[in-house]
């Protein structure tokens, strides 16, 4: 009789805790072939990134004058000091790419980090206060989703001038309207459920009941928009710099170095073909990732 | 039905005003003296600017300003060019149908293609073919497209030469423009081989501006296909010794559709955002490269207009597809 009472027959085992539940998450995430080698892919090109002044085997910007639009090494006519060629000017491609990345990654960065930040409060503040601050905040979203993304961006872009920051701040600005909306929802369908109005009931202030209480349970779609806007922001930016409205030449920024290098598109093909592929293998990665993590993350899915 | 569109479009209003708010604030926001902006005159002197200044109101309080705003765009005044000197209103009709010849071919390639590659892909679930499809898919939704549209111009009007580089139509033919749509103007012009010269010329756009498209309806499709295949109403007609086709093609695709006309619809305002730089590379004369144009050459009038029609385009679009969703799915009318 004691022994039952001290240990229940049917005891829920299963571990709980930050590490049972990221480990439950890996086990789903590496079920998936094709987002293990998106993440594959990312760590590389971040180390590639971090590393730069280290791998890449020429400046960035140094021009070699006798060697103008060198073909890649397997063409005839190339050399073997530049293995993707150099562009109109003498520059090493590869080299280029190299320090490319850390632009690329970096926009992705901020503009997730920024986007993430300001539309996760306005979303919490959205759910959580309701009334005229949610109408409010509900109807200014709907305005900038009214606007196509890259339409808007190059708008903000004309106001703000053209330059890398400007083109981080404006797809920022764009992208944050998926994060409120997304938070929102997900607080509205919380803020009804037993343990939220237990925690109310027992007295935590409305911060630490946003913050603490129902933002963890938010979290899934959150990280999966996170991924999602991750590769369009680097789509995005790399659209701006090659309309000209995003990082500025020299810069070796993927979609300028586009820009630059249109008008030989007849006669160098490597000079075009090779930025646009490093942007397609960037971006298809990340949304490799993206896919795998909203499958482990997804609750309808995981079981089925 | 009818107490569902009204609704519909009732909620459109306060979208629309605030659309209006936000372009009208574009020009109050851009740095630099507001006359010199929209009138493009540089050195005028005190009394012109003045006069220019009242002339353009930017001398009257700014609710007042918005009014006059207000009202001269719903009657269809978005004030001229700075550089053609034509009304905004004109010049952005004048250039539409070619962007919607473009995005409605666009459109068509990727339903036309998207719809059955998804449904194969759903009905041989897991297969090398599924796989294969899903992961053209997923670089089709990776794509750059502008870097895309440079590398089949590399390919089919360099190496090949099959297809012309840019613009609508050879110069060659020149008929009159009845429809704006090169299409059916050169076919009704009846000029020999002009109707073959547009179709060339529509090509290459297309198939760049549809890809994402394409690809998003495919894994679309897919999903939704799968999700219905599971249903008990598909086993049953299954246990009924119906046939595969007539199970796949009836029954279930026609739940299936429901979410996939969603998302063709959700698809516009991507449109729109390649149209910009697939009406750049092939140097296409739409609304899109417009655009570009008049940012670059600070022709601000027209990009104010510009904003303000492509977002109202966008908000009837979405509300004709909030209606088709009312009337191919009658439950959400009722809520």
């Amino acid at each position: 009789m004691t022994d039952i009472l001290r240990e229940p027959a049917i005891a829920d085992r299963r571990p709980t805790g930050l590490r049972a539940s990221l480990s439950e998450f890996w086990y789903y995430f590496s079920e998936n072939r094709g987002a293990v080698m998106g993440l594959w892919i990312f760590v590389i090109v971040c180390f590639v990134a971090i590393f730069a002044d280290l791998i890449a085997p020429h400046g960035p910007a140094t021009q070699y004058r006798e060697a103008l639009l060198t073909p890649p090494v397997w063409q005839s006519g190339g050399d073997w000091r530049f293995l993707l060629g150099t562009d109109a000017v003498g520059r090493d491609i590869l080299s280029r790419l190299i320090y490319g990345s850390r632009y690329s990654l970096f926009v992705g960065c901020i503009v997730v980090a920024g986007a993430m930040i300001v539309g996760v409060a306005l979303g919490l503040i959205a759910g959580f206060v309701g009334g005229v601050v949610d109408t409010l905040i509900v109807r200014i979203m709907d305005i900038i989703l009214a606007f196509p993304n890259l339409l808007l961006a190059l708008a903000l872009v004309a106001i703000l001038g053209p330059s890398l920051t400007n083109a981080i701040i404006a797809i920022a600005i764009v992208q944050q309207p998926h994060y409120v909306r997304l938070t929102r929802a997900a607080v509205l369908g919380e803020k009804q459920k037993d343990y939220v109005t237990a925690a109310r009931v027992a007295g935590v202030g409305p911060w630490r009941l946003m913050g603490v209480t129902i933002l963890p349970n938010c979290l899934a779609p959150l990280i999966v928009q996170g991924a999602l806007s991750f590769s369009s922001a680097i789509l995005d930016a790399a659209s701006l710099g090659f309309l000209g409205m995003g990082a500025q030449p020299p810069t070796p920024e993927w979609g300028t170095m586009l820009a630059e290098a249109r008008e030989f598109i007849l006669r160098a093909w490597w000079v075009v073909t090779m930025p646009g592929l490093a942007i397609l293998i960037v971006v298809l990665a990340i949304n490799l990732i993206g896919d795998g993590l909203r499958d482990a993350l997804d609750p309808k899915l995981k079981r089925a | 039905m009818l107490a569902f569109i009204l609704r519909r479009v009732g909620l459109l209003i306060p979208t629309f005003i605030g659309i209006t708010i936000a372009t009208f604030g574009f020009i109050r926001l851009l740095p630099g003296d507001p006359v010199l902006l929209m009138a493009g005159e540089r050195g005028t002197s005190p009394e012109r600017a003045a006069q220019l200044m009242h002339q353009f109101g930017f001398d009257r309080p700014l609710y007042v300003q918005y009014f006059d705003f207000l009202t001269s765009a719903l009657s269809g005044d978005l004030g001229n060019s700075l550089i053609t000197k034509r009304p905004v209103f004109e010049e952005f009709w004048s250039l539409f149908p070619a962007t919607f010849e473009l995005t409605a071919a666009a459109m068509l390639f990727g339903i036309l293609l998207g719809i059955p590659a998804g449904i194969i892909a759903a009905t041989r679930r897991g297969s090398w073919l599924d796989q294969t499809l899903m992961g053209t898919a997923l670089v089709g939704y990776s794509m750059p497209i502008f870097w895309w549209g440079l590398l089949l111009i590399i390919v089919f009007s360099g190496m090949l030469g099959w297809t012309p580089v840019s613009g609508r139509i050879s110069l060659f033919y020149y008929f009159p423009n009845v429809t704006g749509l090169m299409l059916v103007d050169s076919l009704l012009s009846g000029e020999k081989g002009a109707f073959g010269s547009a179709v060339s010329h529509l090509i290459l756009p297309s198939i760049v501006l549809g890809t994402i498209p394409l690809a998003v309806i495919a894994r679309q499709t897919r999903s939704a296909m799968l999700e219905v295949l599971g249903e008990d109403y598909v086993r049953t007609a299954r246990a009924k010794g119906m046939s595969s086709l007539r199970v796949v093609g009836v029954h279930a695709l026609r739940n299936a559709m429901i979410p996939v006309v969603t998302t063709i619809g959700l698809q516009i305002g991507v449109l729109i955002t390649g149209a910009i730089l697939t009406e750049t590379i092939f140097s296409w004369p739409g609304i899109g490269k417009w655009m570009v144009d008049s940012i670059f050459r600070r022709d601000y009038p027209a990009v104010q207009g510009g904003l303000l029609l492509i977002a109202v385009n966008v908000m009837v679009v979405n509300l004709v597809v909030d209606l088709l969703y009312g009337l191919i799915n009658p439950r959400i009318r009722h809520r």
